[in-house]
């Protein structure tokens, strides 16, 4: 089959940084995004923040979404920017779901996460905002 | 033309292990961004160095886990380890979840190590069409291996065999009875077959079985394929495996094995290539060349057969090709 020039499908990595069990909401997601046409390179459970940076670079992802539900989003979430940061790699977008409070989800805004999302948030509204804050417009 | 142009800033960036710029460049050859094609000619020169390992099988008997247990062999012995997971692309809505690297426990930041996951997009046959151009890239990068997981495969996905000097069909006990192992296509591309899962009853067996087939007779370049028994949750049998993929690649570098496959791949490489541009042209000359869309008109009507109109069209063609 000749190979057709198409646009370049957006490539996202969805991880769940830390110690905490329950993939059920990153995997909606993960499958959300691939059905509006998206590379969910999906690594789950119990990432460190080194792990989800190491893969972000080498899959060379146009965003990242992290999901998570243990409350330590405050440590994990300003350590993976950091991480990217040094790496030469902040250009890299990043959004996240779980259970986050609205004060630390003002403060992790500040800090550079691009969109968080909270347990009653629809899957279009994440699959669009994921769309627009992606680093390629596919 | 001699004239030596210097080199793209980006070739020498991925000699220096740059894993960035690797990253984008990977990307920017799967999207077919015309801008990597001069990284890649200045890059090739520097590439042959690496060996590449097909892990093929059908789906869930464990390719990934494999390909982990792998990882921790080589990179105890201080390997430099490039992994290419391959997973499908949807038909319908051209998206895809790559999970190949869920199964991959590594030390943070191990410079030794570049997984890339890549979505078949498409391609069929188990790998994605420029699979083969990013081990190229990875060789490059200055892996010594680099393991090429493909799609769960069917029985004709063999094309790893394609870009792969030794191909690893892992298998799992109970997968079939016996007649499968006759049947062509996959179970005629192994270098080496793995019985995974061999803490499961019945490995023996199908072990036993397999070894009974394979020792009837070696394949026309006089490699008689060996059964390894793996077991990942277990961590038996991963050396062993390695040892047969070495063994392997002893037997081509000891015969013209080695030379022969070198030019397969590359006949296989050129081939494609010039076949994709002459059909993408061909495709393009039936919608506006006037004289062979009469031609298609005729086939669309039944006056004329498709074997025909494709006859006349090559013998039109062929004094320009």
């Amino acid at each position: 089959m000749p190979r057709e020039k198409k646009e370049a499908p957006i490539r996202v990595l969805i991880a769940k940084p830390g110690l905490d069990g329950h993939d059920r909401g990153a995997k909606v997601v993960a499958r959300a995004l691939r059905d509006s046409g998206m590379e969910v390179i999906y690594v789950g459970l119990r990432q460190t923040p080194e792990a989800i940076v190491d893969s972000a670079i080498e899959e060379d992802v146009d965003l990242v979404g992290l999901s998570i539900l243990s409350g330590a989003h405050m440590v994990l979430f300003p350590r993976i920017l950091k991480l990217l940061k040094e790496r030469r790699a902040a250009d890299i977008p990043v959004f996240a779901g779980g259970i986050i409070p609205d004060e630390d989800a003002r403060r992790l805004r500040r800090a550079g996460v691009k969109a968080i999302f909270g347990p009653g948030a629809r899957l279009d509204e994440i699959v669009t905002t994921a769309r627009s804050i992606a680093r390629r417009h596919a | 033309m001699t004239g030596r142009r210097p080199e793209p800033p980006e070739a020498r960036a991925v000699q220096a292990r740059d894993r960035r710029v690797l990253a984008r460049l990977i990307s920017m050859v799967e999207n077919g961004d015309p801008r990597a094609r001069p990284i890649q000619k200045a890059l090739y020169p520097h590439t042959g160095h690496a060996r590449i390992v097909g892990i093929t099988g059908p789906l869930g008997v464990g390719k990934s886990s494999l390909v982990n247990a792998l990882l921790g062999v080589l990179r105890a012995r201080g390997v430099r380890v490039g992994i290419i997971g391959v997973d499908p692309t949807s038909p319908f809505s051209g998206g895809s979840v790559l999970g190949d690297r869920i199964r991959i426990d590594r030390a943070g930041g191990d410079e030794g190590v570049f997984f890339r996951s890549m979505a078949s997009r498409g391609h069929t046959g188990g790998i994605a069409a420029t699979t083969r151009e990013v081990a190229r890239l990875l060789d490059a990068f200055g892996m010594d291996i680099v393991l090429v997981e493909t799609v769960g495969s069917g029985q004709v996905d063999v094309e790893i065999r394609r870009i792969a000097s030794t191909s690893v069909v892992v298998l799992v006990p109970h997968l079939g009875d016996g007649v499968q192992s006759l049947k062509a296509g996959l179970f005629e591309i192994a270098d080496v077959f793995t019985i995974n899962k061999a803490d499961l009853p019945g490995a023996d067996g199908a072990a036993r079985y397999l070894s009974e087939m394979t020792a009837l007779g070696a394949g026309p370049d006089g490699w008689t394929p060996p059964v390894v028994q793996c077991s990942t949750v277990e961590g038996r049998g991963i050396e062993d495996l390695w040892k047969a993929v070495e063994a392997h690649e002893a037997f081509l570098d000891s015969g013209p094995g080695r030379a022969r496959g070198e030019e397969a791949r590359a006949r296989a490489e050129i081939v494609d290539r010039v076949t994709g541009r002459i059909g993408l042209r061909l495709d393009g000359l039936l919608e506006e060349n006037r004289e062979l869309r009469e031609l298609l008109g005729q086939v669309l009507d039944r006056s004329l057969d498709p074997g025909t109109a494709s006859d006349r069209i090559y013998a039109a063609l062929r004094h320009r090709l």
